[in-house]
């Protein structure tokens, strides 16, 4: 049998986002070719590759959903694909642009735009498991190239890739990482994010800031208390959950309660 | 023989290799064009507005997130604004780091570009992959040189995507001198890889496309600008940064969602061919005496020469990156301290598409009260059509739809176009009666 007729069919879409999670396929290097190789990339429009109604056996979605032909276009990629994987703060959770959710968007069109009636975009920057079933998600602002990999090759043996959802914390631990809320009392939001990048922060001294998203059983309680004792203002603990990943249900109810504290 | 009225309309849903989302319309009437815009529809953003309210100590890791391919830009542009404002006085050690980062950013933009986007075209290819069976050890040579990039980003920002490394003041951590050895030993292996990159890329037939335009650039007195200095243009103008409003405006076509700029009225360009027509004489003399040998002269009116132009700053970028390394050592501190102020600022830097630039008023905390950015794509957008509109002349308007439209591309993928930072992507859609 000619081999290149059982490669495994993949598309890479995007959508509302910085087209920094494609660049953990882009940035591959040489194993980009390797890549190439093992599976036909049918359609990759930033790499060139076009053909976005085909079927497809994995179809990788970058970006959030922020326009009226998102929404169309999501289902539609759905439809074609076997396995959908979104990739990204973006994806997962409606990524940094969904600072906007908690705000009045329409009055920003008008403070940047002059022709604001042209501008076709929704209210809400909305992550794509709240449209169409995904198969898998894979979170971090970006996602990094051995992760993607990882997923590939795990898709690749035809098992379920790892779900890596326990905190940043543990990586410090692995690293032999000296803590930074301990040792610098720094507003570190190691305690509550995903695991994933391999402490990057930390390992250069500074604090997480969560950008890989909430981790499983994450005690956002504890860790705003924890804030206030380090020093930070009410206004302070609601933004360190309202970043990256706002939009996250985790980190959106613990900013909430932070609002009500700041309210009493 | 052919028609001289042949109705056509040509719809292409995506134009590849491109940064973002966008299109384009092209009318084509009895032989003349009646409508050509570049339109951008990536859905806004909006980074200006929820900037606002933040404190100057997430600046640098929110704005990051406009760009995944030039996010050092955005980070060290950012940082200059605000350093200025709060009169930080950056260490020695710190201002010369930053130009190295900003180097590695050069270096894998500039190679990603060329390999993965532009390259192909000339080849007659529809992406890097097929290019890479047919010029494999190129290909591979510049992905190797992208990967160079990036490790040179890493090693200040612990990743190259949104890296983590910059605060305000300087840098989270300084890398060990035993990191900064081993990088170094592959930079000088790369500059006979990022040689004969420039003598390939010289090599490339393009065509000859000769308009006049306005470059716009930033230049320094003392070395090639990149991440300081005033804005040149062209006509012999040297801008200081806070002056950007006097002499450019940004305005808004309903048909896009970025911003339009014009220098006194007119499109200008900003990017490598701009950068290397106001500043080649500051070359380092290897580079000169390599860019002499391919017979490229300067200043080029011809867009075409963007491709040879980022080959010959990804040498620029390895030979100051070793020069900047050489006698490196840990400093006590990689950052100093920094006292918020209020006020209003600016930063400028080059970012590799070009001049980026923004503005910040701050309160008192050092909490954002409005913040304008312009980026490099915005500024080429009135460019690239103004560009298309002569090219499309210049190589004749009775050509074949398909070859009309593959030279559309290449003309807009001479500016890198990043889509994602002007908040963009494009389809294209020729209409003819």
């Amino acid at each position: 049998m000619n081999g290149s007729s059982i490669k495994p069919r993949v598309a890479v879409h995007k959508f509302s986002s910085c087209d920094g999670c494609q660049l953990a396929f882009l940035n591959l290097g040489e194993d980009l070719l390797t890549l190439a190789d093992r599976v036909d990339l049918v359609h990759f429009a930033e790499a060139g590759p076009l053909d976005p109604d085909t079927e497809v056996d994995v179809a990788f979605v970058e970006g959030s959903v922020y326009t009226p032909e998102d929404l169309e276009r999501i289902q539609h990629i759905r439809r074609h694909s076997r396995l959908l994987i979104a990739i990204g703060a973006c994806a997962v959770s409606g990524g940094i642009q969904a600072l906007r959710n908690s705000a009045d968007g329409s009055d920003w069109v008008a403070q940047i735009y002059a022709h604001p009636e042209a501008i076709d975009s929704l209210e809400h920057s909305t992550p794509i498991a709240k449209h169409v079933k995904v198969d898998f998600e894979l979170w971090g602002c970006p996602v990094s190239g051995p992760q993607m990999l990882a997923v590939v090759n795990s898709l690749l043996l035809g098992v379920t890739p790892y779900d890596n959802a326990d905190k940043v914390c543990t990586e410090c631990k692995r690293r032999n990482l000296t803590c930074v809320m301990v040792s610098k009392a720094v507003a570190c939001m190691g305690p509550v994010t995903r695991a994933g990048c391999g402490a990057l922060c930390p390992s250069l001294g500074r604090d997480c800031y969560g950008c890989y998203g909430p981790a499983k059983n994450a005690n956002t309680d504890a860790l705003a208390v924890q804030f206030a004792h380090l020093g930070l203002t009410p206004l302070a603990v609601i933004q360190r959950f309202q970043s990256i990943n706002s939009q996250a249900p985790v980190f959106l109810s613990a900013a909430d309660k932070a609002r009500v504290i700041r309210d009493e | 023989m052919s028609e001289q009225k042949r109705t056509v309309a040509i719809n292409v849903p995506v134009l590849a290799r491109v940064e973002g989302e966008g299109a384009l319309d092209l009318r084509i009437e009895e032989g003349n064009i009646t409508e050509l815009r570049l339109r951008i529809f990536e859905p806004p953003r909006f980074f200006e507005k929820f900037l606002e309210g933040h404190s100057y100590t997430e600046i640098p890791d929110m704005v990051a997130r406009i760009c995944g391919i030039c996010p050092v830009a955005y980070q060290v542009t950012a940082a200059q604004a605000l350093e200025k404002l709060f009169g930080v006085e950056l260490s020695p050690w710190a201002r010369t780091m930053r130009r190295v980062f900003y180097c590695g950013e050069w270096i894998q933009s500039h190679s990603l570009h060329i390999h993965l986007l532009a390259a192909p075209d000339f080849f007659g290819c529809s992406n890097a992959i097929e290019l890479a069976k047919i010029a494999p050890d190129e290909v591979r040579r510049g992905l190797r040189i992208q990967g160079l990039g990036n490790e040179l980003m890493d090693l200040f920002g612990a990743r190259s995507v949104h890296p983590v490394g910059i605060r305000i003041g300087g840098f989270h951590a300084a890398p060990a001198l035993s990191k900064i050895n081993a990088v170094r030993d592959r930079l000088r292996a790369a500059l006979p890889e990022a040689e004969a990159l420039i003598r390939w890329a010289a090599r490339i037939s393009v065509p000859q496309d000769d308009q006049a335009f306005v470059s716009v650039a930033m230049r320094h007195p003392d070395v090639y600008a990149i991440d300081q200095g005033q804005i040149g243009v062209s006509d012999g103008s040297l801008i200081e940064v806070e002056a950007f409003d006097d002499h450019f405006a940004e305005y808004h076509e309903p048909f896009s969602t970025a911003l339009f700029s014009t220098y006194h009225q007119q499109p200008y360009l900003v990017g490598p061919l701009a950068r290397l027509n106001l500043n080649h004489a500051q070359l380092p003399e290897p580079v000169k005496a390599l860019l002499a040998e391919t017979g490229l002269v300067l200043p080029s009116r011809n867009l075409f020469h963007s491709l040879v132009a980022r080959a010959v700053e990804i040498l620029l970028a390895l030979h100051e990156a070793l020069r900047l390394l050489d006698a490196y050592r840990v400093p006590d501190s990689p950052y100093v301290a920094v006292t918020p102020r209020a006020g209003i600022t600016s930063g400028c830097t080059e970012a590799p598409r070009g001049l980026l630039w923004h503005h910040y008023e701050m309160d008192d905390d050092g909490r954002v009260i409005n913040a304008r950015i312009v980026p490099p794509t915005s500024q080429n957008q009135g460019r690239i059509e103004e560009d298309l509109r002569q090219s499309l002349l210049n190589f004749g308007l009775d050509q074949p739809d398909a070859a009309l439209r593959l030279h559309c591309e290449k003309v807009i993928r001479n500016y890198d176009p990043c889509i994602s930072c002007a908040t963009h992507f494009l389809r294209m859609r020729v209409e003819r009666t």
